[in-house]
């Protein structure tokens, strides 16, 4: 099989490469530097592949010949609608190479089992059984290659009564509990304006990703990763799970309000100020009494409260038995005294006294957030091809031992045809032209 | 015979409280390291002062929230500020492979337990510390909450209606994000000391991931200077696009439609209503122009039925849809009771109770439910002798001097 001919081609020796400063040597984080990834998915995927290449890996983004269908995502570059000027695709496939493969040609399935074989982990987001249907289902690929981990992402897993369910981002929000609770009582559940689930589902399939990866190395045995976009909300519900179990009651959404957590009455978490908003909530317990008293003073030094909110004994002030009515009270207050200042003044004035809350930022604001600035998490990416630079959110951690690469942009559409196929796999350039016009790669 | 779990033998120092930490110690405790989480009643988890609790009474072993997410973990009660804490905390960072914490920044180093010190014990630990705002920075050590973050992050900005203010979310999304990406980071790190002896510390900040999951939004800015805003629930490539009413109280469906064959696929299965043959709705284009008309009209067929039967009749024409889906009604869902993703335990005081899986299946690690979330302390005498080696005469004079603190 040729697969099994490409396969024993001398491969090039990675780590090598990197010692040596050539192609390869993108990647100067050396936690996963010696892992390659094939990464096959489309939007639903791509940040896992992503957090695998900052983090070291080698991460091969395997498109159909003619381009990803996420390189359809918006926004664009200058709002010119390309494939190579999608904005959604730059963002997520940083530091990741590019080649093009079609999976559904019989010679193009021989061709990705050769990479199979030397690959510790291949990253998709098929409908679950499309892979199979290709003959190339996880046993197939433990057949090439008893290490290599296929990590699988979907709306709801490989199995289940719901596995063949499509589920774009909105469905999954949906079905994973956390519309029921987000929006206003008078109008309909509302997720994100920007899909975040399967960003969600990416970072979680990399997590287990990293469980598979550690039992590899001390047993050289790969396996199957099914990670459920749906079963990966559940680690964000807080606690409605068991206040439904515990207490039989519904978390409903309630507009910007914290419901039965510290208090069985709601809290408000959202006040407007005089140029915008201001997160907030009015804390109990002995833990909070400092803070609470210290915000009250700085009411009273303005004249904004009165006997009432003096009065108040914050060490007694008890969640537990705390009235709804008295918490919309003193909110009441804190809602007036917000209406007399700015963002900047509140957030200034909050951070001498140690009271806690933030103000709502946009990401202009956060482009020039002197936090983000003294951490110096903004990196520019080079993009020579466009005569650009364009600034990106940097690094997902710090780490003091092996820093995170700065990001290489992302492939263009075959981008490195030449370098897998003709350096690695031993291909003829004539052969590249012929499985090209076969529509091969 | 039982197969060894993934990480038998790795020992996890764990400081961490209120979800982001513990959630992504979560998956150490899971596939079997030895995870001992040190607390007091002085200073519990704030989960633990959290509701749900068992009968509606408090109490810091009554807390189903901090059953939800605690559980497979060692309980240690220290009192961090008592004078001989410290010496308890360096010996079992001796004894441990990795610190996770995260308080705000600032707390460690006031106890004299930042990373430089650790690293003085046992040069090659590995520290995981998760804040809001990272480790450095002039407002690193200003505290706060993931929940409170929502908003800071750029979140809110794009939560809500168009017309209305923007919303909180009722969770702090921060934490849930930052818990999986830092675990990723960390077993790399494990993995990289196994083969070089180096330890470190990973420094994650809830802010910086949070901008990752808005990376286009931010690029769209830079390079168009374009500020997307919340939008209800519509998509720019998608109509409809949105969540509708069904038959019964507050019950909805999402249902999302991007290309022309799903859209013809949702006709299909309204039974092809003469409206949907309207030229107005024959393209994305002419959907998205007239989406407010188009959303009327679906939601005149989907307030006919009730959500479940709606999306298993949607699904199967191949539309995309699923039902708004509350606690109640995941508690009971068929996928994910099928996939066990909610386990289930014998919590000492709170009796029968659901914690959370795992959200992914791996073919040959499973992980697994040892033991329901501990009672606060209850490890304190199994981790002095048996983990650190304390005789019982000095665990003895350790309690008369309330290392372990109040009540223990």
């Amino acid at each position: 099989m040729l697969w099994k001919l490409l396969a024993s081609h001398r491969f090039l020796d990675y780590n090598k490469l990197v010692v040596e400063g050539g192609k390869l040597s993108l990647n100067s984080c050396q936690l996963l530097a010696s892992c390659r990834v094939l990464d096959l998915t489309d939007e639903k995927g791509l940040l896992c592949g992503k957090i695998l290449a900052d983090l070291g890996a080698e991460v091969i983004k395997v498109e159909p010949p003619g381009g990803d269908p996420a390189r359809r995502c918006g926004p664009y570059y200058h709002d010119m609608i390309q494939q190579e000027t999608s904005l959604f695709w730059f963002a997520y496939n940083t530091n990741k190479k590019g080649i093009t493969l079609n999976l559904k040609h019989p010679t193009g399935r021989e061709i990705f089992k050769a990479l199979v074989a030397k690959t510790d982990f291949v990253i998709e987001s098929f409908p679950p059984g499309y892979l199979e249907s290709l003959g190339l289902g996880y046993e197939a690929l433990y057949k090439i290659n008893k290490g290599v981990i296929l990590v699988s992402i979907s709306p709801f897993g490989q199995i289940g009564p719901y596995k063949s369910y499509k589920g774009y981002d909105l469905v999954v929000l949906a079905t994973g509990g956390l519309m029921y609770v987000t929006g206003e009582p008078e109008r309909p559940p509302v997720g994100f304006s920007f899909p975040q689930a399967y960003l969600l589902a990416s970072v979680q399939a990399s997590a287990s990703a990293m469980i598979a990866h550690y039992h590899r190395e001390r047993t050289g045995e790969g396996q199957h990763v099914d990670t459920s976009a749906q079963a990966s909300f559940l680690t964000a519900l807080t606690n409605m799970i068991p206040r439904w179990e515990l207490s039989q009651i519904v978390t409903h959404r309630e507009g910007s309000r914290r419901m039965g957590v510290f208090a069985q009455a709601n809290v408000r978490s959202l006040y407007r100020c005089q140029d915008g908003f201001i997160a907030f909530f009015v804390l109990g317990g002995i833990s909070s009494a400092k803070t609470n008293r210290a915000f009250i003073e700085w009411m009273n030094s303005e004249g904004m409260a009165d006997e009432y909110l003096m009065s108040i004994d914050w060490s007694k002030f008890d969640f537990a038995t705390v009235t709804q009515e008295e918490i919309s009270r003193i909110e009441g207050y804190v809602e007036k005294f917000f209406m007399t200042h700015t963002k900047a003044e509140i957030f200034k004035g909050a951070r001498e006294k140690h009271i806690i809350l933030q103000p709502l930022l946009n990401i202009p604001e956060l482009m020039h957030n002197e936090q983000l600035e003294a951490r110096d998490f903004w990196q520019e990416v080079e993009h020579p091809e466009l005569s650009d630079k364009i600034t990106y959110p940097g690094p997902f951690i710090k780490l003091s031992e092996t820093p995170l690469n700065p990001q290489r942009r992302a492939p263009f559409i075959g981008e490195h045809n030449k370098e897998i196929y003709l350096e690695e796999l031993g291909f003829s350039l004539q052969d590249i032209m012929a499985l090209k016009q076969e529509g091969v790669i | 015979m039982t197969e060894a779990k993934v990480f038998e033998g790795i020992k996890v120092v764990d400081f961490s409280w209120v979800v982001a930490g513990p959630l992504a110690v979560k998956y150490l405790a899971d596939y079997g390291a030895t995870v001992v989480k040190i607390e007091s009643m002085e200073h519990p988890d704030v989960l633990r002062l959290s509701a749900p609790y068992k009968d509606n009474k408090p109490g810091v072993n009554r807390s189903g929230y901090f059953a939800y997410y605690e559980h497979n973990k060692l309980s240690l009660s220290l009192n961090l500020n008592h004078p001989s804490a410290k010496e308890v905390v360096l010996r079992l960072v001796s004894w441990g492979d990795i610190v996770v914490e995260n308080f705000a920044p600032g707390a460690m180093e006031k106890w004299g337990l930042d990373y430089g010190e650790l690293k003085k014990v046992k040069p090659e630990i590995i520290m995981l510390s998760i804040s809001n705002q990272g480790q450095t920075g002039p407002w690193s050590r200003v505290p706060s909450y993931g929940t409170l973050l929502t908003a800071m992050a750029g979140f809110s900005d794009i939560i809500g209606w168009p017309d209305h203010d923007p919303l909180m979310l009722n969770l702090a999304w921060p934490d849930f994000i930052a818990a999986p990406a830092a675990f990723t980071a960390l077993i790399a790190a494990l993995e990289y000391r196994q083969n070089t002896g180096k330890g470190q510390h990973l420094d994650l900040s809830q802010l910086e991931i949070s901008l990752l999951f808005q990376s286009p939004l931010v690029l769209d800015y830079v390079v168009n200077g374009r500020e997307n805003k919340r939008n209800g629930n519509s998509s720019p490539f998608a109509a409809p696009h949105g969540v509708f009413k069904c038959r019964g109280e507050d019950k909805w469906c999402a249902i999302a439609v991007f290309t022309d064959e799903e859209w013809n696929a949702l006709c299909r299965a309204m039974g092809n209503l003469p409206w949907t043959k309207e030229v107005r709705f024959s393209t994305l284009l002419l959907r998205k122009r007239n989406e407010e008309e188009l959303n009327h009209l679906v939601e005149t067929w989907t307030i006919n039925f009730n959500p479940e039967e709606l999306v298993s009749q949607l699904q199967t024409s191949g539309v995309s849809a699923g039902v708004v889906k509350s606690a109640a009604d995941l508690y009971d869902d068929p996928q994910i009771r099928n996939r066990n993703a909610l386990w289930s335990m014998m919590h000492e005081e709170i009796g029968q109770c659901t914690c959370l899986g795992q959200p992914s299946i791996l073919s040959r690690t499973s992980a697994e439910l040892q033991r329901s979330a501990p009672l606060l302390g209850q490890d304190t005498l199994y981790v002095c002798q048996e983990l650190l080696g304390i005789s019982e005469e000095e665990f003895d004079q350790m309690v008369i001097n309330g290392v372990f603190g109040e009540g223990y």
